[in-house]
């Protein structure tokens, strides 16, 4: 891989003295689309926040996130107001209450380019009707004067995406971008996202709880369990052939849109609880290959494949050619 | 013979555009028929405000149709809040997506599961702690949960107490609106399995209603696709799901993402679903549609028959 645009390491979050995460290495190259899978509670959108200091004080956060070689984690509040929003921009499920309801949507996204690139009045407005014709908002030039509460959730979410390309930003991280919407409209969203990767070369990290989702969007795909990652793999790779006990379930607990109907696979149980964590691997109690081995200590990344890695005692390692 | 029947159901709302706009007649549900026999599962799918909803509370008979008629076992559904109609409701019931607000916090899941034997006159005192402790081992909860609150369950365990509850009265119907959308996956596919295994033990008929396809099709002997208040497409899920023939199926099936190989090209679709108050002329989808024609725009498609045995409402489909 290139020299990382992101690179996390050891990255640990505790509320209360109860661990969130417990320790995620990953790196994001400069235009690549990552995806960051898991069901809720596994810390795919802690990572960000706590990488992007956006987590309360109450927050124990230990690690590091470097941006280009420069530290994040403990940096000075001018340099993070110029991360943020600047060089990576979030955008997150409910762009209605991510957008101010009492403010114009063309004046909130106008206030992103005076922050992040100092313009403001006739320069702003037509970088503002840019922005919205590259989302894909028809009519823009009325548009930019209405209020969200004017708009359709997947209009709002379109304004949320020109605001975090205001920035110019190199990498967006898409929390959960189209669980809100209908299916039709998360195709739109989905595809504009697609095609702005491709324009402006940014790279893009997904979060999200659809496997489908991810599948489609993302080259390389990171599947989280109770605050790790579990597995790494290239997408088709993963799909087709998942190593983690965890990442098989999911898939086998997923109903198929073709081919003949099956009973689903449930896993059974729930997720560990921060306060009752497992000695070892965290999804032991759930897994049916458990052994005692598995509670040891927890299990650290096998090679299983290119690029594809497994954190389970019990996949066998493969040679990776160099 | 079916169980519950919707024979041109239609249901109309009045809203008002602005503070002092004149009222406009919305058609939430818009002359909508279809039946479901005994221990089968009818599922509904559709974007949201496509009236699937609607049409699962006027089944349930809370709410009165505008139009046409619903019977339930043979005989039409009796007016909300008449002593029949309160008979009745411990024959149809109804599970939705938030069990937390379905529930009351201040009961433990025991106290709710009785509930619904309270009020129907169920079983004395014992007989209805024993009835209870049964339901909670069907749907898979263990018996110290019997005294817990419901804050202190997680989303699954919430949704099996209110199936609990739901079942407490043996009914013949259930209405399950997205009754899995707020869960995880894994523990989607352990309410689903449990859903099915339950219709099976007690022949329940189901109503499933949800906007997620791969769900619809996982539970469904037939599948109902809704746009802006009418059924567009009706038929097999198997088939439907395949090959739908309604453009609006067809591009609602593309638009399902999935990990691997798709069947069908994406087809993505401009423009947000209409307003239904400003429901456009003949078929609603044809401003959105990329094969629509004149005939389309002047006249509303009905449902009629197209190969193996469906029901389509497109007049670009040739009928069987």
């Amino acid at each position: 891989m290139a020299d990382p645009l992101v690179s996390i390491r050891d990255l640990r979050v505790a509320f209360h003295g109860l661990p969130a995460l417990r320790g995620i290495d990953l790196d994001v190259a400069p235009g690549e689309a990552v995806g960051l899978v898991g069901e809720s509670g596994c810390g795919k959108s802690v990572t960000w926040l706590a990488a992007l200091g956006l987590l309360p004080r109450t927050a124990a956060v230990s690690g590091s996130v470097r941006l280009e070689g420069q530290e994040l984690l403990a940096a000075a509040p001018s340099v993070l107001d110029r991360v943020r929003g600047g060089r990576i921009a979030m955008i997150f499920q409910d762009p209605a209450s991510a957008l101010n309801p009492v403010k114009r949507v063309g004046v909130q996204v106008a206030e992103a380019l005076r922050l992040h690139r100092g313009m403001e009045g006739a320069t702003a407005e037509a970088e503002v009707l840019r922005l919205f014709d590259q989302v894909g908002i028809p009519d823009a030039k009325r548009r930019i004067h209405i209020y969200p509460h004017e708009m359709s959730g997947g209009q709002n979410q379109r304004v949320m995406i020109a605001m975090a390309l205001a920035g110019q930003p190199e990498l967006l991280v898409a929390d959960e971008p189209t669980t809100a919407l209908d299916a039709t409209i998360q195709a739109q969203i989905l595809d504009l996202l697609r095609r702005l990767q491709q324009e402006t070369g940014m790279a893009l990290v997904l979060i999200s709880h659809d496997l489908g989702v991810v599948a489609e969007m993302c080259r390389r795909v990171c599947v989280m369990y109770a605050g790790r990652i579990v597995e790494e793999a290239p997408s088709g790779e993963l799909f087709a052939h998942p190593r983690h006990p965890y990442t098989q379930g999911l898939l086998a607990a997923l109903p198929d849109m073709v081919g003949p109907r099956r009973r689903l696979e449930a896993i059974p149980g729930g997720v560990p609880e921060p306060w009752n964590m497992p000695p070892g691997c965290a999804f032991a109690p759930r897994c049916g290959h458990a052994t005692p081995a598995c509670d040891a200590g927890m299990p650290g990344f096998v090679p299983v494949g290119p690029h594809h890695q497994a954190a389970c005692v019990h996949v066998q390692p493969a040679t990776v050619p160099a | 013979m079916s169980l519950l029947s919707l024979e041109g159901v239609s249901r109309v709302y009045a809203t008002r555009r602005g503070l002092f706009g004149t009222p406009v007649p919305v058609r939430a549900v818009d002359h909508i028929s279809f039946s479901v026999a005994p221990g089968r599962t009818l599922g509904i799918v559709g974007e949201s405000g496509c009236g699937k909803s609607t049409t699962g509370r006027v089944a349930l008979g809370i709410e009165r149709p505008s139009e046409g008629t619903v019977s339930f076992e043979g005989a039409a559904m009796p007016t909300p809040g008449t002593p029949e109609w309160r008979r009745l409701r411990a024959r149809l019931q109804l599970v939705y997506q938030d069990p937390l607000g379905a529930m009351d916090r201040r009961l433990t899941v025991a106290a709710q599961v009785a509930e619904p034997l309270e009020i129907h006159g169920i079983g004395d005192k014992a007989e209805r702690q024993d009835r209870v402790a049964a339901l909670l081992r069907d749907v898979g909860l263990r018996a110290d949960l019997a005294q817990r609150h419901p804050h202190e369950l997680s989303g699954g365990q919430r949704q099996r107490a209110v199936l609990a509850r739901a079942l407490a009265t043996d009914p013949a119907l259930l209405v399950a609106d997205e009754p899995v959308s707020a869960l995880d996956v894994s523990i989607q596919a352990q309410v689903i399995n449990m859903l099915t295994d339950l219709q099976e033990a007690r022949g329940i008929a189901m109503l499933f209603i949800s906007h997620d396809l791969k769900v619809v099709r996982q539970v469904s002997h037939e599948v109902a696709v809704m746009y802006l208040g009418r059924i567009v497409e009706q038929g097999d899920p198997e088939a439907i799901f395949a090959d739908p023939l309604h453009p609006y199926s067809r591009a609602l099936v593309s638009a399902i993402p999935v990990p691997g190989p798709r069947r069908i090209e994406r087809i993505v679709l401009s423009g947000d679903p209409p307003n239904p108050a400003d429901r456009p002329s003949g078929c609603a989808f044809h401003p959105r549609c990329a094969l629509a024609t004149a005939s389309c725009r002047a006249e509303v498609p009905q449902l009629k028959p197209a190969a193996d045995g469906r029901q389509v409402a497109c007049h670009l489909v040739e009928a069987a």
